[in-house]
């Protein structure tokens, strides 16, 4: 079975900290970092490896702050 | 998942599989976080990248907390007075059959101010796509009751809840407007999860080819949160509307066009 592993760029500048990409992330790969952006916002950030680059997070951010990744191997 | 390559190695340009569309501009969206407009505008843009008629779109704004939608549409935007976004995307449609005009507008906007041009512009069939956005509260100006706030529902002028008594039951409007023989293709979606967010993407591109085969009207609910006006965070507010404005406004399509 072919593997697809993926990975996400998050415009943390643009991130409004709003939280909607984290439960529609299937594997647990986003969440809250403890700092803060030129905002004031805790932005989204990846804390593991396990992203296969559904695009689920990108597609319901309403700031579209997310680039979505992915390859096949 | 154990894998070998370097997140370098994975974000380059030929795995790019969803990036924001240029149909956006770089503006930060004006509105609060986690509010639906965002991922509306979004879908709505991409429909537009996607079917090639970024240059012969015409878009309507509203009065409301889109009033600003045209800062962040890399489109041709007219600003129309409170509510008459349908009277003015008449126009605009009528003198330039050939593009495609739309109209994006909240629910103060459309079902309160704007119920007379809505209802006869849906009427008379303009050949026009309406994007309604229901959050069931005036949101830019403080969150007050609107025509769509739900029987019980907390808001500012309303604060031990609408009674239905005294204030009046809520006003479901796609279902009126579906009753109309001018429209063809009436629909409620909603965008606060990956499931729903591409079938309203899949409603909003339907829209736009019925309106290239001049069809009739096309309208577009799109139930939303407004997370600030209902004193929620984007995640409970996502939970309640799922909760209790799901049942009141269920999603889906409401008519089609016959084949």
């Amino acid at each position: 079975m072919a593997k697809v592993i993926g990975d996400i760029v998050i415009d943390i500048e643009r991130c409004k900290g709003c939280e909607v990409c984290i439960p529609a992330c299937p594997h647990d790969v986003i969440a809250l970092a403890k700092n803060v952006n030129g905002k004031g916002y805790h932005y989204a950030e990846t804390i593991n490896d396990k992203c296969t680059g559904c695009a689920n997070c990108a597609i319901v951010c309403p700031d579209g702050v997310i680039t979505v990744y992915r390859v096949k191997i | 998942m154990e894998h070998t390559l370097t997140k370098e190695e994975i974000r380059q340009e030929k795995n790019l599989v969803y990036k924001k569309t240029n149909v956006m501009t770089d503006n930060i969206l004006s509105y609060c976080p986690g509010c639906g407009h965002g991922t509306a505008h979004r879908i709505l843009a991409e429909v537009i990248e996607e079917m090639d008629i970024q240059d012969i779109t015409i878009g309507v704004d509203p009065v409301g907390c889109s009033v600003l939608a045209y800062n962040f549409f890399n489109l041709d935007m007219q600003q129309a007075a409170h509510g008459r976004a349908p009277a003015l995307a008449t126009a605009i449609k009528r003198l330039f059959p050939e593009k495609f005009v739309f109209t994006y507008q909240g629910d103060g906007d459309l079902a309160a101010i704007g119920t007379a041009e809505t209802i006869h512009a849906c009427n008379r069939g303009e050949n026009i796509t309406i994007i309604f956005i229901n959050n069931g509260i005036y949101g830019m100006t403080g969150g007050q009751m609107a025509p769509t706030t739900l029987p019980g529902m907390k808001s500012s002028t309303s604060p031990y809840g609408r009674d239905v008594q005294m204030m009046g039951n809520p006003l479901k409007i796609t279902e009126l407007v579906a009753q109309l023989p001018g429209t063809c293709f009436v629909t409620r979606q909603a965008v606060h999860t990956p499931s729903t967010v591409r079938r309203a993407k899949r409603a909003i591109r339907l829209a736009f080819e019925y309106q290239s085969k001049n069809m009739g009207l096309s309208f577009i609910e799109i139930v939303s949160n407004c997370n600030s006006g209902w004193k929620m965070t984007p995640r409970q507010s996502n939970e309640w509307m799922e909760a209790n404005m799901l049942p009141f406004y269920p999603l889906g399509d409401i008519k089609v066009p016959e084949k």
